[in-house]
């Protein structure tokens, strides 16, 4: 579904990644570890068209995303929540639900979407005529994932959803994940908590200074010992 | 008290103008972070064609009004595509540079084209003069406190209930988070410009209605106000730009007329001077804090 070769990103005289190999297949779950500065944040911006590769290309259902917009990147059906959640504060809970859907035309279709995602998440539909920016962490991070679902992604791009947020949370949000993959969503996601992310993944690339040093199934990474060594603390 | 009533009319209808320019100063600055101090000369231009839409045209004063506003509108699109967005990703410096040279090619193109000197702004309207309740309300006073009103209910509904009032406001608070919401970030952008020199347009003509004469300099103390006012009410806050205006407009007046006309302008700098001491976020902003 998503194929990445030889991606390189630069930062003016940085060179982030390094010629990255990576693919993610319809209807798994994808994650990618590593330490703070190992590029995985990267990767995701270059995927939603944020930031252009220096070289490399990226291909998403058989197109290339190089030379495309980020606004029609999100229009094939790439959904990124952003580290760091990015909600849109001074406006209403609701009006940035309305923004992850702001590229469909189908208001019936919205109209549902926007009743599933309150499903999901019944905070905010009680929260929803509040300022985002009054949210807490835990909600703020869920009003990210429903302003992304609200896209109807194929894929959904998770970055470190799980930052800053207290241990009941974060399981709280790893089941969530669980469930929108179960329901037909392909899941690539980027993870600093890697015991939680392992966990859920069918796959897993391990990133080091802007390059791939180890990847296989969720398992088989966990069992590894270097990566208990180096991520899992033991 | 009357007195005080009649200066209050005066200082709104004063006002209005500066809130409808102020706008303009403070859209663009929520969106681009940018001063665009071009602004008080798309004022201007907004005068000079409202001008000759009358003049030469000969159409009515609302047509002359529509007429700037486009125009206007068109212009501040095209000045952001050539001059400020090849320097989007440059320092704010080298923009707010830029802008004082976009003001200055305003000016000294229209006088190169219309000459130096104060033109006589055409007789659209008879100047009545309504009496009410002891005070007497000019008929120009009626239409730029009417027009301003009507634009800003209309900007209002713009922002908050259509879909490109909300990519304004989520490319305002995160550009990058908007893109990922499949907002045209630069398309967005064009439309703040063209909103907001629409505006200035609009008073530029009003204030010909209003003083009779324009000059190709008209906009640069106005325009300096207007700023004032958008730093006043709060800059990148649309109600703080509306209040700011008809504030500095009020204060100017009441000032000229309790105190000394002399030192009114001295005034509005002083405001300017107190506000960024003691709250330089303005009236109506916030100071932004991000939650982690």
């Amino acid at each position: 579904m998503l194929k990445i070769e030889n991606l390189n990103i630069k930062y003016g005289a940085i060179h982030a990644i390094k010629g990255i190999d990576l693919e993610v297949h319809e209807g798994e779950i994808v994650t990618l570890i590593g330490a703070n500065g190992a590029g995985k944040s990267s990767i995701l911006r270059a995927i939603s068209g944020l930031v252009k590769a220096s070289e490399g290309t990226i291909s998403f259902m058989g197109n290339s995303l190089n030379k495309v917009s980020a606004q029609n990147i999100m229009k094939m059906g790439i959904s990124q929540v952003p580290e760091g959640r990015h909600i849109f504060s001074g406006m209403t809970v609701l009006e940035n639900l309305e923004l992850g859907a702001y590229q469909r035309k189908d208001k019936e279709g919205i109209r549902k979407d926007l009743q599933a995602v309150y499903e999901r998440f019944p905070i905010l539909e009680k929260r929803s005529r509040q300022d985002a920016a009054t949210l807490s962490g835990g909600e703020q991070q869920m009003l990210a994932m429903g302003r992304a679902l609200m896209a109807k992604p194929k894929l959904l791009l998770l970055d470190e959803p799980s930052m800053g947020l207290a241990p009941i949370l974060v399981r709280e949000i790893f089941s969530i994940i669980e469930d929108i993959h179960k329901q037909g969503t392909t899941v690539l996601l980027v993870e600093q908590n890697a015991r939680m992310a392992l966990s859920v993944a069918d796959r897993a690339y391990v990133l080091e200074t802007g390059k791939v040093v180890m990847s296989g199934t969720g398992k088989e990474l966990a069992a590894s010992e270097d990566v208990q060594k180096a991520y899992l603390g033991g | 008290m009357t007195l005080f009533l009649q200066q209050l009319v005066n200082g709104l209808s004063l006002g209005s103008i500066f809130a409808l320019v102020a706008l303009g100063y403070t859209m663009v600055y929520g969106i681009i972070k940018l001063i665009n101090f071009a602004h008080g000369d798309i004022y201007m231009v907004g005068a000079y064609i409202g001008y000759m839409a009358i003049t030469s045209l000969k159409v009515g004063l609302f047509p002359a009004i529509i007429i700037a506003m486009i125009t206007c509108a068109v212009l501040g699109v095209v000045i952001e595509k050539i001059a400020y967005k090849p320097l989007r990703n440059a320092s704010r410096i080298t923009s707010l540079i830029t802008a004082i040279g976009v003001s200055l090619l305003l000016e000294y193109v229209m006088m190169y084209f219309m000459g130096a000197g104060v033109r006589t702004f055409p007789d659209v309207m008879d100047k009545t003069k309504i009496e009410f309740a002891g005070l007497s309300i000019t008929s120009a006073q009626l239409l730029i406190l009417g027009t301003t009103l009507l634009l800003m209910l209309l900007l209002q509904f713009i922002v908050k209930k259509t879909k490109i009032g909300k990519a304004m406001r989520a490319v305002s608070v995160d550009a990058d988070a908007a893109r990922l919401m499949g907002i045209n970030v630069d398309r967005t952008i064009s439309y703040t410009f063209a909103i907001g020199s629409a505006l200035a347009g609009a008073a530029g003509v009003l204030v010909g209605v209003y003083y009779n004469t324009i000059s190709p300099l008209m906009g640069v103390t106005p325009g300096l106000k207007a700023f004032i006012a958008a730093v006043f009410g709060g800059i990148g806050v649309i109600p703080g730009a509306m209040f700011g205006g008809l504030f500095i407009g009020v204060a100017e007046t009441m000032v000229g007329v309790y105190w000394s006309s002399l030192i009114k302008d001295a005034v509005v700098y002083i405001i300017l001077i107190l506000i960024l001491l003691i709250k330089p976020s303005g009236i109506l902003g916030k100071n932004v804090k991000e939650k982690v």
